[in-house]
């Protein structure tokens, strides 16, 4: 896996926030690289990036995500078909299976941030917290790189 | 949902079509492949006809871009991905390819006029490499372009009530002539795609000499 070093030192630095209650896996999730680019005013909707690995024995279902930066935060996955067209959709909830890492990876899938109530700006970071089927929750951080960032590191 | 599909053509186009990529697959790849009506491959350059208008408000059409080798590729300012990704990547290979990206053509064209404009064009390519310019105009003039390039879209509406675009995403290639040489799609390695286009500007040495 890319950036490992950087992995580590996500690691240490995003705490997993977890909601009390019974949790059947989703304390074993560690968000990583996470990223987003930075918006162009609010009217367009803005995409954030991030590998969610499951380092439990149970599989953890992802089922949703916020944040207070946008009205509407949903994970779309990015299909190409035969003909070169691409089109994203809601990915749902995701499965997450033990040891397994899900890379929210730009082409592939992405956290589409809609309705902005702000811009986004390059250098400042903000949390997204994810919500799994077992009531948990896991808050990261996110940096805001450039528009033309094509990974967690530019 | 929305579709605004790329339809077909009267039947004297198709023939003539036919003609000019008959033509053309015989410049690319040399082979004795057997004729066909449309094998799904871009026209030639010089047999696109659009007019529209670049992010400086200045008239641009297909045949401008012959005489270099050109990059082409269509896409919205308000998507979240997959065209913000294919752009800079784009700047990536630029970058890569260095002091040659002057004798190269970088077009973007929008699938979506209705919300990007001339200023919204110009500031998003304002992002990206400064060799990318970004087309825009009126509706049929980017159907027109889109048949040319073999390339669809269409209208997607979305969970929060806004649209949002699905298109073709793959970039292509085109040699000085105006040849169509290939495709780098959006699902590919990323390290063939400086190659491609290096291939696609030798081809631009072989028709000067
Ligand atoms: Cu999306």
């Amino acid at each position: 896996m890319k950036h490992v070093a950087r992995s580590t030192l996500a690691a240490l630095l995003l705490t997993p926030v977890l909601a009390t209650g019974a949790l059947a896996g989703s304390e074993d999730v560690v968000v990583e690289n996470a990223w987003s680019r930075a918006s162009i005013g609010t009217s367009r909707p803005c995409a954030a990036f991030m590998e969610v690995r499951n380092a439990g024995d149970e599989a953890v279902t992802l089922t949703g995500l916020r944040s207070d930066l946008a009205m509407m935060s949903e994970i779309h996955r990015v299909t190409t078909d035969a003909r070169g067209v691409s089109t994203m959709a809601p990915a749902g909830a995701i499965v997450i299976a033990p040891e397994e890492t899900v890379a929210v990876a730009p082409g592939v899938m992405h956290v589409m941030l809609m309705h902005l109530r702000r811009p986004m700006q390059e250098g400042e970071s903000f949390p997204l917290t994810l919500t799994f089927s077992d009531g948990g929750k896991v808050t990261v951080a996110a940096p805001v790189l450039g528009i033309a960032a094509r990974g967690p590191e530019g | 949902m929305r579709r605004r599909a790329i339809l077909g053509y009267g039947a004297g186009g198709v023939a003539a079509l036919g003609l000019t990529l008959l033509a053309g697959w015989w410049q690319v790849d040399g082979s004795g492949a057997l004729a066909r009506e449309d094998d799904g491959r871009p026209l030639p350059l010089t047999a696109m006809e659009f007019d529209l208008v670049d992010h400086e408000g200045r008239p641009v059409s297909p045949d401008m871009l012959v005489g270099q080798p050109s990059l082409v590729f269509f896409g919205f300012t308000f998507c979240p991905d997959v065209c913000p990704t294919t752009l800079a990547d784009i700047s990536g290979w630029l970058d890569e390819l260095g002091t040659a990206t002057h004798e190269l053509n970088v077009v973007f064209i929008t699938v979506d006029p209705e919300r990007d404009d001339v200023e919204a064009m110009a500031e998003y390519v304002g992002y990206f490499h400064p060799a990318i310019r970004g087309w825009t105009g009126l509706e049929e003039q980017i159907v027109r372009a889109a048949e040319g390039f073999r390339a669809t879209y269409e209208r997607a509406t979305t969970d929060s009530g806004d649209y949002t675009m699905n298109h073709t995403s793959s970039v292509f290639l085109f040699d000085a002539a105006g040849r169509f040489v290939s495709t780098v799609d959006y699902h590919e390695p990323r390290e063939f795609a400086v190659p491609k286009i290096r291939r696609a500007m030798e081809q631009e040495t072989e028709g000067a000499t």
